[in-house]
């Protein structure tokens, strides 16, 4: 009972930040039909840059209280994130917004490849220790074990997400937003500007994904230049999982995978007597998803795109 | 008369290009086995990009798992053709005392065939599927094959995981060991030359094989399928079978190198079959002209050799001594290579030799 309790708080914090991911995924594609490559990377620089933030702080003030410096170095490594997304975008994906569909795609993936790289030079190859903010001290919760930095996971995420709903739902943003993603044309005939939108997903995109990297990176307590690429393709697969274009979907879709995951990796070993074991579990989201998609090809909350290719 | 002049002209172009890539890797060999080597891995890459320049190309099926059948090939040459079956089975080594040193008339055509079986293994459940969320399944088929390969040498040792499998026989036709110089009198022929010509004979062949289906019937089916499918559907086009024949067909081309880059390496792991190769091969595609041979062509050259010369750049200038230890070869090639997809996109978003056919179907074609 207790490793079922277990698993499910590790997928659930998996889970999170996945779906804070797949957000920033989920609303390019929703309005600019592109696969943002590079969002993996995105998630990458916020998170070394909060490190290298918090490594410079404990040098200079070492007195400062740790949730402090978390804050501190999450707010400015947002601001970083957002600025070097925004810069993307209108490097690399607007003078393409009216070309042949596989070619952002391609600078997409360039700058992703160009991103590792720079952070490479910048930072060093190697892996660095991410240093432990918060009490370090587990909780116990009815046999399971739970970390501050784990509770900080969960309700940042719920945070975040309620400010996203409000932002999309609420606001004037929100609904150019939604206007574009529903049709560009009428959008920018009704006084939306539909190039500023994008912008502004790009920048939303970012700190969702800085967020999350955050999160990485205190979770596993270490940083590298490469730590992007597999969140960032999980956190598509959670993207298409839930519907690509969908909000909510790519929420679902996230926590989802986060719990498969993890439950998966938690008990194959067990089912399968040793056969299979748990360095299997990086294609769990992948087969999920091929299944999914086999039996629901617009994802599990998608709206049926009729037939746009 | 005009016409007949210019028939002449291509046909001195070709006789001319025939003779310039036949002495190409002996002038090669000169300058050092090194540059033979590139040229041997550019032509492999080509073989990668016309076969899914098949998928992608011409049928528009978005494929970022080629990869995978390249590895399938690769792994099936270096289980038939390796000490290792023998060496980790009992049964087997009693089977085969001597090992299985398969002929390449059966492995290249086995090959083709069981990669083109995975090929439509992949296509007939994401048959509904298109566009991006093709991409993601293929992608996400692509890393399952990357996780097996590294995780099958337990609890039975197929693969021997990340260790790769070595001592992989090198080919031989005719009894002619391509993996040996070969003296004739005072000159001699390096191995890599043997396998740049071998190469080059599958790549001439490929070109004609995709220029063949490019205008035959299926190759017209598969571009009506590209540019509008609900269209073809209407017009008696069997879309299902053909998108699974262009999957199949895509996978025999990358099932055929990747025996060819076994057999030449001498050494197979699950390290050479990452993501980052398949989107390597898209990029190839994508950025030389897709759905276009020449064009296909050159992007696979560019992007195969462009980083090894650069390596060779690198070494020559001591970059990291220059930096620091912070730039050193790889990383500048990676860097270069990221910018030219960029930059080249965003120049030639059609790729640097476009096909002056793509999309014509969408266009008023006056029938002239």
């Amino acid at each position: 009972m207790d490793i079922l309790l277990q698993q499910l708080i590790n997928g659930l914090v998996l889970g999170s930040m996945y779906a804070l991911v797949a957000l920033g995924y989920t609303m390019v594609y929703g309005i600019i039909n592109l696969i943002n490559f590079a969002h993996g990377e995105v998630l990458m620089v916020g998170a070394l840059t909060s490190w290298a933030i918090i490594v410079g702080m404990q040098e200079a003030m070492p007195g400062m209280p740790g949730w402090l410096m978390l804050v501190v170095s999450l707010v400015i490594s947002c601001v970083v994130a957002s600025a070097l997304n925004f810069a993307i975008e209108k490097i690399a994906y607007r003078p393409l917004r009216n070309s042949p569909k596989l070619a952002p795609l391609i600078t997409a993936i360039g700058m992703s490849i160009l991103l590792q790289t720079l952070a490479m030079i910048i930072f060093k190859p190697n892996y660095k220790p991410y240093p432990t903010l918060l009490p370090p001290a587990p909780i116990l919760i009815g046999g399971a074990v739970i970390t501050s930095t784990q509770i900080m996971i969960l309700g940042l995420t719920a945070v975040s997400l309620a400010v996203l709903m409000y932002l999309v739902n609420y606001t004037k943003l929100g609904r150019a937003m939604r206007a574009t993603a529903e049709n560009p044309r009428v959008a920018a005939l009704m006084g939306v500007k539909p190039d500023t939108v994008i912008s502004a997903t790009f920048v939303i995109g970012a700190v969702l994904a800085t967020i999350a990297g955050v999160m990485y990176a205190s979770n596993y307590g270490s940083v590298q230049h490469t730590m992007g690429f597999l969140p960032g393709l999980k956190a598509f697969t959670a993207a298409v999982f839930g519907g690509i274009g969908n909000l909510a979907g790519a929420v679902v879709g996230g926590i989802l995978l986060g719990l498969i995951e993890s439950f998966g990796s938690g008990y194959i070993g067990a089912l399968t007597g040793g056969v299979l074991g748990s360095h299997y579990s990086d294609i769990f989201a992948f087969i999920v998803l091929i299944i999914i998609l086999t039996l629901r090809p617009s994802g599990l909350l998608g709206e049926r795109v009729a037939d746009r290719a | 008369m005009n016409g007949f002049i210019e028939r002449q002209n291509k046909y001195v172009v070709y006789v001319l290009a025939a003779l310039a890539l036949a002495i190409l890797p002996l002038l090669l060999q000169a300058a050092g086995n090194f540059w033979v080597r590139i040229a041997d891995i550019a032509l492999l890459y080509v073989l990668l990009a016309l076969g899914l320049n098949i998928v992608v190309g011409y049928a528009g099926l978005l494929d970022l798992g080629y990869v995978a059948f390249f590895a399938i090939g690769a792994y099936m040459y270096a289980l038939m053709a390796s000490p290792h079956l023998s060496d980790t089975f009992q049964w087997f080594q009693q089977t085969f005392p001597n090992g299985l040193h398969t002929s390449i008339w059966l492995v290249v055509p086995l090959g083709a065939a069981l990669a083109g079986f995975f090929g439509i293994l992949l296509g007939a459940p994401t048959l509904k599927l298109r566009g991006d969320y093709l991409a993601i399944v293929t992608l996400g088929f692509g890393e399952i094959i990357r996780v097996f390969l590294n995780n099958l040498d337990h609890p039975v040792n197929i693969t021997n995981g990340p260790k790769g499998m070595g001592q992989i026989d090198s080919i031989r036709i005719f009894g002619l060991n391509l993996g040996k110089r070969l003296d004739i009198g005072d000159y001699s022929i390096n191995a890599v030359t043997f396998y740049y010509y071998l190469f080059l004979i599958l790549v001439v062949l490929s070109v004609v094989i995709c220029h063949r289906l490019e205008l035959s019937r299926i190759g017209r089916a598969w571009m009506a399928i590209r540019e509008d499918e609900i269209a073809a559907k209407a017009m008696g086009i069997n879309t299902r079978n053909m998108k699974l024949l262009a999957f199949g067909m895509g996978a025999t081309f990358g099932g055929v190198s990747g025996a060819m880059f076994a057999a030449f390496q001498g050494f197979v792991s699950p390290e050479s079959f990452s993501l980052n190769e398949s989107v390597m091969i898209v990029a190839m595609v994508v950025l030389g002209g897709i759905g276009h041979l020449p064009g296909v062509i050159l992007g696979a050259v560019l992007l195969a050799s462009l980083p090894e010369v650069l390596r060779w750049v690198s070494g020559y200038f001591d970059l990291q001594a220059m930096t620091g230890g912070r730039l050193d070869a790889s990383i500048l090639r990676q860097m270069l290579i990221a910018l030219a997809m960029i930059v080249v996109m965003l120049m030639r978003p059609r790729g640097l030799w476009p096909t002056p056919e793509h999309g014509k179907s969408l266009r008023q074609n006056g029938g002239k």
